[in-house]
């Protein structure tokens, strides 16, 4: 009943409108991610050097 | 429907950070300061040998450098710094699979919850750290944009794997997904050099472990509370219809 319910929600939108709120929430998503895990600026890395380890991207 | 999605990313994003946060502190923060220790002491023995080479004089001035710059102070600045960048990390994953669930049309329930944690691990730890295991600071690594274009392709073709099989029921969908989960791994990683590293073996096996444990319940709580919480959304009567307010 619940998966029906969220897929009628899924579904009943339109194809492009998916596509566009897809995009920016990948553009979102992608956004944080580099930003945390694999920018170069030292005070994004300093900052995020904890995380960049424990989550296991590539660091120094 | 596009504003619960991104709610319920950022609710998944907040339970999943502090999960991953509480398991830092206790398992995986203790062995990076340890290697820190260590990569102390490596310092010091670069600058022993600063005299006999030019090549590691200009390594140990860039190292030197480096400890010019900032970095939040150990202790209570470090860990809130740690938190805000897990917490950020989680939502853009969050918000990473919950493109993935628009664009494929694949929803994200409390059901297929498991599902999308486990096929996160595995494309964005699992096939990453076999190409590239987990490492400490301190140990000696490949070229950085190397690693993490390798990184990347690695997260991509696997997660693509899972995507194929999610929406194609098919034996040659199957066989395809097989074939780009091995391909990042046919591929060769950036291999790090084989300088000795003043960390001991236990910590660096400790680490890779503790790193995928980390990982994993990172992604499983993601996946689960993400569903979770899109069905709570669904099943508001006021949201039902057509996602109008109520």
């Amino acid at each position: 009943m619940n998966t029906a319910a969220v897929s009628t929600g899924l579904s009943s939108l339109s194809l492009s409108q998916r596509l566009i709120a897809a995009a920016l929430a990948l553009f979102l998503g992608l956004t944080l991610l580099v930003g945390t895990g694999f920018a170069g600026d030292f005070r994004l890395h300093n900052g995020a050097h904890d995380t960049r380890h424990a989550m296991g991207f590539p660091c120094h | 429907m596009f504003r619960n999605l991104f709610f319920a990313a950022l609710v998944a994003a907040l339970c999943a950070g502090l999960a991953t946060s509480a398991f830092q502190a206790w398992r995986v923060t203790p062995l990076i300061f340890a290697a820190e220790a260590y990569e102390g002491g490596e310092d010091v023995h670069e600058h022993d040998a600063e005299v006999s080479a030019d090549a590691t004089a200009v390594a140990a001035e860039a190292h030197a450098h480096d400890e010019d710059e900032w970095a939040p102070q150990d202790g209570l600045e470090r860990t809130a710094f740690t938190l805000v960048s897990n917490l950020l990390m989680a939502a853009g994953y969050a918000l990473i699979i919950g493109a993935v669930s628009l664009a494929f049309n694949l929803p994200i329930t409390f059901a297929t919850g498991l599902y999308w944690g486990v096929a996160g691990f595995a494309a964005f730890s699992l096939a990453p750290a076999l190409g590239l295991p987990p490492g400490m600071p301190g140990m000696p690594v490949a070229d950085t944009l190397a690693r993490q274009v390798w990184w990347f392709g690695a997260a991509i073709s696997t997660g693509a794997a899972f995507i194929l099989v999610a929406r194609i029921r098919a034996p040659w969908a199957l066989a395809v997904a097989v074939a780009l989960v091995l391909l990042p791994q046919f591929i060769a990683a950036p291999l790090a050099p084989t300088d000795p590293s003043d960390v001991p073996p236990r910590l660096t096996a400790e680490f890779v472990a503790v790193v995928l444990y980390n990982s994993a319940i990172f992604w499983v709580v993601l996946g689960l509370v993400f569903g979770w919480f899109n069905d709570y959304l669904a099943r508001r009567p006021a949201t039902l219809p057509n996602g109008v307010k109520a």
